[in-house]
């Protein structure tokens, strides 16, 4: 036993051999959780970001902004506490530490500092309010369980988590492209999905309404149980960022993979609900005909579900269709199976709360781990580290002189690096510019705003005068002129 | 602002842009006070036809064409600047008039927002511009060379919504998509790194809801103004002509009984059945079940059995009879009959009363214990289902109505029921209770050939 094991106090560890000394059985509890926070969560990188820069260094910077950030625990036996928060790395660490939560959520920086919120009022001049908050989405799979036959619910294979993988590069390029946003973080939730964090400060200060309408914007997929047809694409030809999802990532992955790995074509349960999305009875039944025909009969060696799919494709894009609805249908089905399903009102509002990166989820052990979304292929969400695992790790490893950078040690390094070269780097050394700037621009307008005072009072003097004349012939002046001097 | 064409010719003929004033600022003038309450009144018109129409659910090519007409009817005057003139002037005179309650505000701001997005539509793009730019909205022209670098996305942009590119004279505007969140959620803009792509005729929504925002903050400020100072200062001159306009209903006051003379008092019960709108026939129920009503049910009622025929006696003796349980006769020509006799002008200021037409019933709010008010504005749904049932709606006809009432129209939901009953369509649709009782009588009359 280690002495990690022994002061863990645990009698029912099983050691298998001399090799398995370091073992540490697959589980989740407080006490690994204890050394997690202790040693390999990174307390300073999540500072450094939540703090954009405002670390005190520049006089443009807000010294209440963190402080001002709204962190919620969920503690051992589901105790839930809101609106945390802390003025410096030290009281974060020290609080996550002493607490040791199952789960870390952030919610939007506030007006105030949450826990003075009480001082404040609901409406009118000072609030108590979300002044940022990054853009963010919430992508599970368990939202495709019409579409993928290898799982269901929470769990996740390698055939189904492409659906993620796709999902992402869809989301992540046209929050690039179109929205010409920079500072993105994919986190990998820790079982059956993943989030995202846009951290720009264009995108922190958005208003509700305006994180509404980008997640509209990404809104194709209007399926529930009772509806047959979930997606509609209208019009003579696919908006932009659609056709491009189309054609970039959505097809080929259709035709390539989901199609022969889940067998969509292959049996009639599954083939009718493809179906059953074709607007045109006579299309639909003559497919049907010929695959009941063809059931056992193996034309060629290809997949079954590839030549039934290439039979679907040639009856509906052929000239000779006509009928209104049947113009994109091709594309409709692809979006169906494949178009990004997003929680909607997780990105609507700005003070919902999200998980932590860096948090190990409780029912799997894997930690939270970022996402590269350039090689989101390479992903696999059965390799990712957990919990026991890394402690595990860190029982290998020699004697500990160096009590920083633990995670070095472990599998979690990668994605420490990953996290900080990747996205913090180039996201604080924006934010450092970005308070550069605006500070500059201060100091520039209240140049400016001596003169404009002057300009001012010369203008209400004017007015006086106005005023004072009109009162002054009462009787005369026109009732046109009173209307004038009380509506504008 | 710059303005930048794409290769277009310039429109060198002067052509006089019409002005559409933005109600910011206006230039000093002389007006006569009959001219004040001329012009409010005409621009009236032009506002309750927009709200009629709106109420009717027209299509927006259907408003648009109203609201010119309207405009014409009404507005128009040969010489542009006397035009421009009275624009400014009723609109500053009604802002007067329609500040004074949360309800009138948001009437009158719906109203003129309606107005002036149609008219902006209609303007010239020249004049467009000249507004925009008067809005300081942070649109910039694209170039030249950048429209031909994005006109093939821009096409694909219009072509996805079912409309084509007119590429020679397509004018875009560059501006943050954070601007118009709007045309961003329904992808019927082209966005590319953060900006938007905006087409002119998007622009009009845009540039509305400036127009909007400014008047609604001008409205509060107006309200202000008005309670602190200028009803007092101006109770003599400008206080009585800004709240007689605000009532004004600009269609038939119903006050003098028309076609069908009177109605005494044995017929009441019999054309309560089945001429009389949802609103009197819950009042006229109620009154006999609890042999009383409150005042605002008394004034609803009366006022409405007085347009229909009732003369003054008769209706003396109607509530007279028919709160006689719970009141005793001395106690009701103490208390009740001065007010009778009030409404039919025979006491005091001598004003002969006029029935409420549906937009004021609407516009009240009936508190415990009270019933008047429009019952498709305030019954509970299942309580107003089985009161259309009573009426012999049917129950298709039933979810129509409903379907109108969630969509809060009112005046449309009583106008389904009058058809529904009658089993005859009322093009003109309702706008006065008076006006259900006629029309139903005429169905009635040319159905049976009698007064029923």
């Amino acid at each position: 036993m280690t002495k990690e094991q022994a002061d863990n106090g645990r009698d029912d560890m099983v050691i298998d051999g001399p090799g398995q000394a370091n073992a540490v059985p697959d589980e989740f509890n407080a006490n690994y959780l204890r050394i997690y926070y202790g040693k390999l969560f990174p307390h300073a990188d999540m500072f450094k970001w939540m703090s954009y820069g405002n670390d005190g260094k520049h006089p443009g910077c807000d010294k209440s902004y963190f402080g001002r950030r709204e962190f919620s625990f969920t503690l051992e036996n589901d105790i839930y506490i809101r609106f945390q928060s802390f003025n410096s790395v030290t009281e974060l660490e020290n609080s996550i530490k002493e607490k040791c939560p199952f789960k870390i959520d952030i919610g939007p920086v506030y007006s105030v500092d949450p826990a003075k919120r009480h001082a404040y009022a609901q409406s009118g001049d000072n609030v108590f309010t979300p002044v940022e908050r990054e853009l963010v989405f919430d992508i599970d799979i368990s939202d495709y369980d019409d579409v993928r036959y290898c799982c269901t619910g929470a769990d996740v294979c390698l055939e189904c988590w492409p659906l993620m993988t796709i999902a992402i590069k869809v989301i992540d390029t046209s929050l690039r492209d179109d929205f010409g946003f920079n500072h993105i973080l994919w986190v990998y939730s820790g079982r059956r999905g993943v989030h995202c964090w846009v951290c720009d400060g264009k995108a922190r200060r958005l208003t509700n309404e305006q994180r509404a309408a980008i997640a509209d914007y990404f809104y194709v997929y209007k399926g529930n149980e009772n509806s047959h047809k979930k997606i509609s694409l209208p019009g003579l030809v696919l908006y932009p960022f659609l056709a491009r999802s189309y054609t970039e990532v959505l097809k080929g992955f259709f035709e390539a993979k989901l199609l022969p790995n889940q067998n969509l074509l292959a049996s009639e349960e599954r083939y009718e609900k493809i179906l059953e999305m074709i607007p045109d009875a006579s299309v639909a039944s003559e497919l049907r005909r010929r695959w009941q025909e063809n059931k056992r009969a193996s034309m060629s060696k290809d997949d079954i579900n590839i030549v039934r799919w290439e039979q679907l494709k040639s009856i509906l894009q052929s000239g000779k269709q006509k009928m209104q609805g049947l113009r994109r249908c091709v594309e409709e089905i692809v979006f169906s199976y494949t178009y990004p399903r997003l929680d909607m009102e997780v990105s609507k509002h700005m003070n919902h709360l999200l998980k932590a990166p860096f948090c190990v989820h409780p029912k799997t052990g894997r930690v939270c781990v970022p996402i590269d979304p350039n090689n989101c292929d390479e992903f696999d969400p059965t390799t990712v580290p957990t919990l026991s695992q890394l402690l595990e790790e860190l029982n290998r490893g020699g004697p500990r002189q160096d009590a920083e950078n633990e995670w070095d040690r472990t599998s979690l390094g990668e994605s420490v690096t990953f996290f900080r070269t990747s996205f913090l780097q180039p996201l604080l050394k924006s934010c450092k510019e970005e308070i550069e700037n605006s500070y500059n621009a201060k100091l520039q307008q209240s140049k400016n705003a001596l003169s404009w005072s002057h300009v001012s009072l010369k203008v209400l003097l004017n007015r006086t005068e106005t005023d004072l004349s009109i009162s002054s012939t009462h009787s005369s002046e026109t009732l046109y002129e009173v209307v004038l001097m009380y509506t504008y | 602002m710059e303005v930048v064409q794409s290769h277009r010719k310039s429109s060198s003929n002067n052509v006089i842009v019409s002005i559409l004033p933005l109600y910011r600022s206006a230039p000093p003038l002389e007006v006569r006070l009959e001219d004040f309450e001329f012009f409010a009144i005409d621009r009236l018109r032009v506002l309750k036809g927009i709200s009629d129409g709106l109420c009717r659910g027209k299509k927006p090519e259907e408003m648009e064409k109203l609201v010119l007409d309207l405009w014409k009817a009404n507005m128009r005057h040969p010489q542009a600047v006397e035009e421009v003139n009275k624009d400014i002037i009723s609109h500053f005179v009604l802002r007067l008039v329609y500040c004074r309650t949360e309800e009138l505000r948001k009437w009158f701001l719906s109203m003129e927002t309606t107005l002036f997005r149609h008219r902006f539509r209609r303007g010239s793009s020249e004049a467009q511009r000249a507004l925009m730019s008067e809005f300081k909205l942070p649109y910039k022209a694209v170039s030249n060379a950048e429209f031909e670098s994005l006109k093939d996305k821009l096409g694909q942009v219009a072509r996805s919504m079912g409309q084509t590119l007119a590429a020679a004279d397509a004018i875009f505007y560059k501006v943050p998509f954070e601007e118009v969140p709007d045309l961003v959620a329904g992808r019927r803009v082209f966005i590319h790194k953060g900006h938007a792509y905006v087409a002119i005729n998007q622009v009009v929504s845009l540039v509305v809801t400036q127009f909007r925002s400014y008047l609604s903050k001008a409205l509060i400020l107006t309200n202000r103004k008005w309670t602190s100072t200028i009803r007092e200062q101006e109770k003599d001159r400008l206080t009585p002509i800004v709240e007689a306009l605000c009532t004004s209903y600009l269609g038939p006051d119903y006050s003098q009984q028309q076609e069908f003379g009177e109605i005494s008092i044995k017929d009441i019960d019999q054309v309560a059945k089945t001429s009389f709108p949802l609103c009197m026939r819950h009042l006229f129920e109620k009154v006999k079940e609890d042999h009383h009503l409150k005042h605002g049910g008394r004034m609803q009622l009366g006022l409405f059995l007085k347009g229909v025929g009732l003369k003054l006696d008769d209706a003396l003796a109607f509530w007279k009879a028919e709160f006689a349980p719970k009141v005793s006769a001395e106690r009701f020509d103490k208390e009740y009959a001065y007010n009778i006799r009030h409404n039919y002008g025979r006491e005091g200021k001598r004003t002969d009363y006029t029935p409420y037409s549906c937009q004021k019933i609407i516009s009240v709010t009936p508190g415990i214990g009270d019933h008047h008010g429009c019952p498709y504005r305030h019954f509970s749904e299942e309580n107003l289902r089985a009161a259309l049932v009573r009426m012999g709606v049917s129950s298709r006809a039933v979810e129509d109505v409903m379907d109108k009432v969630h969509n809060r129209h009112y005046q449309l939901a009583c106008t389904l029921t009058f058809e529904a009953v009658h089993g005859s369509s009322c093009d003109a649709g309702i706008n006065h209770p008076n006006q259900y009782f006629i029309d139903s009588q005429r169905v009635l009359q040319s159905k049976n050939g009698s007064v029923a």
